[in-house]
């Protein structure tokens, strides 16, 4: 049935489908992970500029009270995760092994840990330039992995506004969960999320895109949809990248968000369900952006589970309340196996945009015998940009870097659909990846 | 709970990969072949199959020869050269002396392949580098067709198989003529029932057409070849000779002949599928096929030859890098308004 209904569902042109590997955690409720000692907060976990510390070595801090404040307009703010004190300012390891500026806590292990306490917003009385200014201080990003801040999101230029609300319930990420899960176990916070933004937004409806995979939850959303509510949920075919921004419009309205331009300039804002649900947190609960659900699976976990983790846990403590890493595993991912990043140090903390810690063995790292490309097109029909991934690489290899921009490298996303569909084992993706590095590294010696 | 971190690979995502290698898809096409292989030995007997060993071993030890030492075992196993040498064998005709089957497969996997830069990198299909060398080196070996072998004499073995290298080759005495052969010099059509079931004379593999298309199907199925290249190739022959049959049908082979007899089938299915080079993107793989099937259709019923399917696919591959140049596809979000 579900295969039949498949053929039939609109999508995006090009992906690929990987196996899913869910079965391991979608069936299994969010626990909560229980506090552990030291927690680590790097200041720079959201795209745009640097948070600013508000608080000193030292100092008693209570859970969710704001410890670094937004460094400009595109950042946001940073909220303690437990009551404790902080013990440093300073350079942390990072995800990719880097020291980066972090605030380290310490939690006070006799505190009640419960919420500083702020009483719920009536959110309706507040302007829109209220509503943008408190979600930038509740620290709220894109919690779908890039951690983009929120509030930017909202605050639309003059002349433009919002006829769609589309929340991104794709989940196309193979092997994750966490939002699966938020969205069977509290889409009655997801709806009234929606509420606040659609209305403030003054968008005349609201779209949940949810891929087919997930009938619990798609059921779930239409019993706590009530019938005057504006909000419709589409069931998406399952493939990979379905909950990529663009893809996921391309899916649902038929249109192309132009290269160049954002989704709001088709009227449409797309918020990740857990970004949403943080925004209903925020202003019935006065919690802040300071835990979030991560799946934690792949072969070389023991126990897998979707936990509540607190933002900064390090990500060894996770493991060590999922019973451990196996001894096979060879490496561990913070995110989705497609997109993720690769773990330098086990001590790197849970970011903001973390979606899942991935535990994986040599089964999936050894890499594939490399041959020359045989331009079987694999890599063309897998593209969901229709790029020519093998001619980008081609010409990484030989440091083509104009050729590249003549072949539109600009507008890949890097969703690494190339990669898994090349059968010669060429790693395409990496190879692009490094060479805009390297782009943007000449044009900044440039400047 | 003290326990030591693994040694951690900070190996960049993605870490998922599809089951599919480029050796998968060289032996696939082997396997694709393998019915058309068995049916050649039962309607030529032995002489076929040393054909087709002799030209698979000059391929191979082509390729052996001329791999750097670190690389040999992964290019000997990498399938192709024995992929090359069998297509090449398979548009062989039975009476060919070994020697020049051998030379045939060395020239496919040398001339066709290696001095392009290996594997991928080549711009003409190898094992119809080795054909072309061959009907323009030795004309006479190349057309003289035996009959189907009878039963009984499955172990016969033409004395021109066994011709010493550069000396004149004595041929069996009975000779048949191909299909194609009889439309041209005999306007003389074959019933197509023969030509499905391959009860023709002909090269080793262009005899069943059936099971030629079997092995296609098989192939399509495992998603190796792009289905728009046979398709359109076969379409267009149909229809182009389809419209020389409707003027004057007394002197031109109907589209049903057009599509089943000679190399077509092998050339469509095997020969313009190859990956490396035939067009990447989806309207190319179009106009690839119908320029084959323009091209085969003017050369057989134009040329002077009774086959043309050789050098359309020769003259298309030289196109490919064109064809490709000027049908890349739309990039995603470019050329739309956002209202």
């Amino acid at each position: 049935m579900r295969a039949l209904s498949t053929l039939f569902k609109r999508s995006f042109s090009h992906g690929v489908h990987p196996d899913e590997f869910k079965e391991r955690t979608e069936g299994l409720p969010t626990q909560r992970m229980p506090f552990v000692n030291r927690y680590v907060l790097p200041l720079h976990q959201h795209l745009g500029a640097p948070s600013k510390a508000v608080v000193s070595s030292g100092q008693r801090v209570l859970r969710g009270q704001m410890i670094a404040e937004p460094g400009g307009f595109v950042s946001t703010a940073l909220h303690s995760p437990v009551t404790g004190w902080v013990r440093d300012i300073g350079p942390h390891r990072h995800v990719d092994g880097r020291f980066v500026p972090a605030i380290e806590i310490e939690a006070d292990p006799y505190a009640t840990q419960r919420l500083a306490v702020k009483p719920a917003l009536d959110w309706k009385a507040l302007s829109m330039e209220q509503l943008i200014a408190e979600i930038q201080q509740a620290g709220i990003v894109g919690l779908g992995g890039a951690a983009f801040p929120s509030h930017v999101k909202l605050s639309l230029p003059e002349g433009q506004r919002i006829r769609h609300l589309l929340i991104n319930g794709a989940e196309c990420e193979p092997y994750l969960t966490n939002d699966h899960r938020l969205m069977v176990e509290r889409p009655d916070a997801l709806i009234r999320g929606i509420q606040i933004m659609r209305e403030k937004l003054g968008a005349a409806e609201a779209v949940i895109g949810v891929e087919l995979n997930k009938p619990d939850a798609i059921d779930a959303l239409h019993r706590h949809i009530l019938p005057e509510q504006p909000i419709r949920v589409v069931s998406l075919r399952v493939k990979y990248p379905q909950g990529a921004e663009k893809m996921l419009i391309k899916s649902i309205f038929g249109r192309e968000v132009p290269a160049g331009q954002l989704p709001r300039d088709l009227e449409i804002s797309v918020n990740n369900v857990g970004t949403v649900v943080a925004v209903a947190d925020y202003f019935e609960q006065g919690m802040p952006l300071i835990e979030r659900v991560v799946t934690v699976s792949g072969p070389g976990i023991a126990y897998p589970a979707n936990l509540i983790v607190p933002l900064g846990t390090p990500v060894r403590e996770v493991l060590r309340f999922c019973g451990g890493l196996k001894e096979e595993t060879r490496e561990v991912i913070l995110g989705g196996p497609m997109m993720g990043m690769p773990l330098a140090s086990l001590d790197a903390p849970i970011l903001k945009g973390s979606s899942g810690i991935l535990a994986f063995t040599a089964a999936e790292t050894a890499r594939p015998k490399e041959y020359p490309c045989i331009r079987c097109g694999r890599c063309v029909e897998a593209c969901p940009y229709f790029l020519n991934p093998s001619r980008l690489a081609r010409l990484a290899k030989a440091r083509l870097f104009d050729e590249m921009k003549a072949f539109n490298v600009t507008e890949c996303v890097e969703c690494g659909s190339c990669t898994y569909s090349c059968p010669s084992g060429i790693p395409i993706v990496q190879l692009i990846r490094t060479a805009k590095d390297s782009m943007r590294r000449r044009q900044g010696k440039e400047q | 709970m003290k326990q030591k971190d693994p040694r951690l690979l900070v190996q960049p995502a993605p870490l998922l990969k599809q089951r599919m290698t480029a050796a998968q898809a060289m032996r696939d096409a082997s396997y694709a072949l393998l019915p058309v292989t068995l049916a050649g030995f039962w309607f030529f007997g032995l002489s076929a199959l040393l054909v087709l060993s002799a030209s698979i071993v000059g391929a191979v030890l082509t390729e052996w020869f001329f791999s750097p030492a670190d690389v040999r075992r992964e290019r000997l196993w990498d399938g192709s050269g024995i992929l090359t040498g069998l297509l090449l064998g398979l548009t062989l005709p039975t009476t060919i002396p070994l020697w020049m089957a051998f030379l045939g497969g060395a020239v496919s996997i040398g001339l066709g392949k290696l001095i392009w830069g290996g594997l991928g990198k080549n711009l003409f299909n190898p094992a119809l580098v080795g054909r072309a060398f061959l009907s323009a080196t030795f004309p006479n070996a190349m057309t003289t067709w035996a009959p189907l072998s009878q039963p009984g004499d499955f172990f016969h073995v033409h004395a021109s198989n066994l011709a010493l290298p550069f000396m004149h080759v004595e041929y069996d005495g009975i000779s048949a003529a191909t299909p194609l052969g009889l439309m041209k010099f005999d306007n003389e059509s074959t019933p197509w029932t023969d030509l499905i079931m391959g009860n023709i004379s002909g090269c080793i593999g262009e005899t069943s057409g059936l099971l030629l298309v079997l092995g296609g199907v098989y192939l399509l199925l495992r998603r190796d070849i792009d289905w728009r290249i046979p398709v359109s190739i076969l379409l267009s022959v149909a229809v182009f000779s389809g419209v020389l049959y409707a003027t004057a049908p007394g002197n031109y082979p109907d589209p049903l002949f057009s599509v089943f007899a000679g190399g077509l089938l092998i050339g469509a299915l095997y020969m313009a599928t190859d990956p490396v080079t035939s067009p990447l993107t989806p309207r190319g793989a179009w106009i690839f096929g119908i320029g084959i099937g323009l091209l085969v259709v003017l050369i057989r019923v134009y040329g002077g030859f009774p086959e043309g399917v050789m050098y359309a696919i020769l003259l298309m591959n030289a196109a490919t890098p064109l064809i490709d140049r000027y049908t890349q596809p739309r990039v995603f979000g470019r050329g739309v308004k956002s209202r």
